[in-house]
């Protein structure tokens, strides 16, 4: 029950995109047709449940204050959480180029619909964001930690695919010249943000 | 001198980073609420941008092309990590209320993007001025968005209640705080307007 309400909390309430706005540029930016938009969800869904585990997990044992117990009681005073962001944005990178050698080896057909996407990865604020929100958040079990990050994937690639979609009607709209293109995406973005509220209170 | 007037208003006005270029949007939309952490936002970034633009312009011959990102990556965090222990120890309730959106200057668009057309082929001091000015219109951005969202939503402006105290409802009057303007999708509906106004003045810029 925990687990599930993680699971939807992250997908629909805190949705990624439309209740943080992370990852707003690429959202934008790759929104304006379907397929692109299809291949940008599915990488972000990819680096989401693999970065976030290692993440937490490093965070844990690592980087918080008094973490490196393990291995000796003589590091119980050790803190080194002011290194969390660049330990997470290397993390990032490196993961990101490993994901894209395993998947252009043993998933052919999926890099190729993936294309470009994978490498901008690295520098898309919502994996990062994703991983600082887990941090901040606290959560206690590596099952929390998937639940938030499947969620979370999820609720990007559900938004960004609706976004495709509605923007792909848009084009047969009488919009007022200043408005078009950027103008109007925006609104849209808003409007979806404002719908999306309505999630919030769900619970199991 | 009128070559340094026109890159200044270029940076600026048009070709704006946020509302022009589309870029750092997330962080616009987070850090809007109220004027003061707008500001401190918007200096953090700049000061990140130009460093950054700095040092990656100095160490531009030697980083290989292939690994360029990361070393980039690297730079900036060391940047942002410096801002946010600067942050923590000066601005501590403004830093709170920021919360992650301060290690994601990491990766705003703007910077990234900043470093990969202009540093990375520029002098060390033309990068500074250029990362300087990009962090600029950033936050010009931020603060007009901030100001609506603050204005409206609480009546305030930098804290200060500008709406008198008898006007509300509450104290009998008739006035109400507009609780819309205080939610996340109400930026980015303030930005789209702003666009739609630049495009409008300036026909440029329209798609």
């Amino acid at each position: 029950m925990e687990l599930l309400n993680i699971f939807f909390k992250s997908l629909f309430v805190e949705n990624l995109a439309l209740a943080f706005f992370l990852g707003m540029c690429s959202f934008i930016a790759v929104s304006k047709n379907m397929q692109t938009a299809r291949g940008l969800g599915f990488a972000v869904i990819i680096m989401l449940l693999v970065t976030i585990p290692l993440n937490w997990a490093i965070g844990r044992y690592l980087l918080a204050p008094g973490a490196l117990k393990w291995i000796s009681p003589a590091f119980a005073e050790v803190d080194l959480s002011f290194l969390t962001f660049i330990v997470f944005i290397a993390v990032i990178a490196a993961m990101t180029q490993v994901v894209e050698m395993v998947v252009e080896k043993y998933m052919p057909s999926l890099h190729l619909s993936l294309g470009i996407f994978l490498p901008l990865i690295a520098v898309n604020c919502a994996i990062l964001g994703a991983s600082l929100f887990m941090q901040e958040r606290a959560y206690t079990g590596l099952g929390q930690v998937l639940a938030y990050a499947a969620g979370s994937g999820l609720g990007w690639f559900l938004a960004i695919v609706s976004l495709a979609a509605i923007r792909e009607r848009l084009r047969y709209s009488d919009i007022p010249r200043g408005l078009q293109g950027m103008g109007i995406t925006f609104l849209v973005v808003g409007l979806m943000g404002l719908a999306f509220m309505g999630f919030m209170g769900i619970r199991f | 001198m009128a070559n340094y007037k026109d890159t200044i208003r270029k940076s600026l006005l048009g070709s704006n980073p946020v509302t022009v270029l589309v870029l750092g949007i997330c962080s616009v939309l987070a850090v809007t609420v109220h004027m003061k952490e707008a500001l401190v936002m918007g200096i953090a970034v700049t000061l990140v941008s130009a460093l950054s633009n700095l040092v990656v312009s100095s160490i531009r011959k030697t980083i290989p092309a292939r690994i360029r990102i990361i070393v980039e990556l690297l730079v900036v965090s060391f940047f942002v990590i410096l801002a946010d222990q600067l942050m923590k120890a000066y601005a501590y309730p403004e830093s709170r209320n920021l919360s992650v959106y301060v290690g994601l200057i990491i990766t705003n668009c703007i910077i990234m993007g900043r470093l990969e057309s202009c540093a990375l082929s520029h002098k060390p001091v033309e990068a500074l001025a250029d990362g300087f000015l990009n962090g600029l219109g950033y936050a010009l951005v931020l603060l007009v968005v901030a100001f609506f969202r603050e204005f409206f939503g609480f009546g305030s402006i930098f804290g200060l209640q500008i709406v008198p105290q008898g006007w509300y409802y509450a104290a009998g009057g008739f006035y109400e705080n507009n609780g819309l303007f205080i939610l996340p999708p109400m930026a980015l509906i303030i930005i789209g307007y702003i666009v739609w106004l630049q495009r409008t003045l300036d026909k440029d810029i329209q798609e």
